[in-house]
């Protein structure tokens, strides 16, 4: 590949799940992967450590998950798509995660999309 | 010969799997009633049309695909399809019939057809899928269908292109074309329309730009194919990438497109979601 072009600027707050990003989060995701199942759901919430340990967690992912910090998460290597079942166990709503990493109050965040249908 | 009555699209938000149950009491509710509204023309046409077999582009959101084998694009050939726990209790529905000959054809057309598609004979399909039958077939009417799973990687970049998204819809469409048996075939594209889930982004909406694509979609799909991924993923969001989807969809359209019904609405869950019936007369 030659020097990113123009078009291929960042998009300031967005990360894109690429094979580095796959990489750095395969422990983090293939835990929260698990969590399609009951049993496991109940497991980890029995023990947090002990799951994150079972699934070979590094000390970022296992800070993340303990803040219950999605940006963090994200950082840390999480596809959303999977930490969307870890978020779920707390029963937490798309809404709810996006208001955490906008650092607003989730009143707010249904008001700014409201606001982008106007 | 099978031929392709049309195309249908909706988003496919798990929030609407709730509330796919609950729609009678929440036919009224401030939050839900301009989508239901959205549906009725486009259960019409499908009542009226009565098509025997649904191809759905969709994409596994970590039911039935995991990172350790991600495909690019996979396609059913099973005889059922089940739907199962995705982690926060969507409650499960019946089951969907497959059409294993006819998805084998579409296979063997399609690797033919130089695209190197993974094939399952086994494979459980999310909201993706499920959200979809249940909003065209309600009350699961959706068994007197046969379906046909395409799914597409929207998990992992790199995704494949807006260009070679359509390119495997026109595939399909030449494939099902090919196909000796009198049916009707309907295609269905999920997901979108703009939405971000995860980042400081999160809650992006792009009316302007979704507009823009419902718009081209009927007539000049060809241009919305000059996007890049990248393009897509500023202007849509990171999750309105699923725009890839449609395209898929609308790629095995091959005859005369007619837009029969059209439908947007700000939003649902953090999605700005669109329902479009097109009709593909020879």
């Amino acid at each position: 590949m030659t020097a990113t072009t123009e078009q291929e600027k960042p998009i300031p707050g967005t990360y894109i799940f690429d094979g580095k990003a796959a990489m750095k989060g395969y422990a983090l995701n293939k835990m929260c992967y698990s969590f399609n199942e009951a049993k496991n759901r109940e497991e980890f919430l029995k023990d947090e450590d002990a799951y994150c340990t079972k699934y070979g967690l590094n000390d970022e992912q296992r800070k993340a998950i303990k803040e219950r910090n999605v940006l963090g998460l994200i950082r840390a290597g999480g596809c959303i798509y999977y930490l969307a079942k870890f978020s779920g166990i707390f029963h937490l709503s798309v809404q709810d995660v996006g208001a955490q990493q906008r650092g607003i109050s989730v009143e707010e965040f249904k008001k700014l999309l409201k606001d982008e249908g106007e | 010969m099978a031929r392709i009555v049309g195309g249908l699209t909706t988003s496919h938000i798990p929030a609407i799997g709730n509330a796919v149950p609950k729609e009678q009491e929440l036919k009224n509710d401030p939050y839900w009633k301009e989508f239901w509204a959205a549906y009725p023309p486009a259960r019409a046409w499908v009542q009226k049309v009565k098509p025997d077999v649904a191809i759905v582009v969709y994409n596994d959101h970590g039911l039935n695909f995991f990172l350790d084998k991600m495909p690019t694009f996979a396609v059913g050939a099973a005889p059922i399809y089940r739907h199962a726990d995705e982690g926060w209790g969507i409650p499960t529905i019946p089951p969907f019939k497959g059409d294993q000959e006819f998805s084998w054809h579409i296979i063997e057309a399609l690797v033919h057809d130089e695209f190197d598609i993974t094939t399952c004979q086994e494979m459980l399909v999310d909201h993706g899928f499920t959200v979809p039958m249940s909003l065209f077939w309600p009350n699961a009417s959706y068994t007197d269908v046969k379906t046909i799973p395409v799914q597409i990687n929207t998990v992992q970049h790199p995704l494949p292109s807006p260009a070679r998204c359509f390119k495997l819809g026109q595939a399909i469409g030449r494939a099902v074309e090919s196909y000796p048996k009198d049916l009707k075939v309907v295609m269905i594209g999920t997901g979108g329309l703009s939405h971000q889930l995860d980042g400081e982004r999160a809650g992006f909406i792009n009316k302007k730009f979704d507009l823009m694509c419902m718009e081209k979609i009927v007539n000049d799909p060809e241009s919305l194919t000059r996007l890049s991924m990248h393009d897509l993923v500023r202007e849509a969001g990171a999750q309105g990438a699923e725009f890839i989807l449609w395209l898929a969809m609308r790629g095995a359209l091959t005859g005369k497109v007619k837009k029969i019904h059209s439908s947007y609405h700000i939003a649902i869950s953090n999605t700005a979601t669109g329902v479009m019936v097109m009709e593909n007369a020879a």
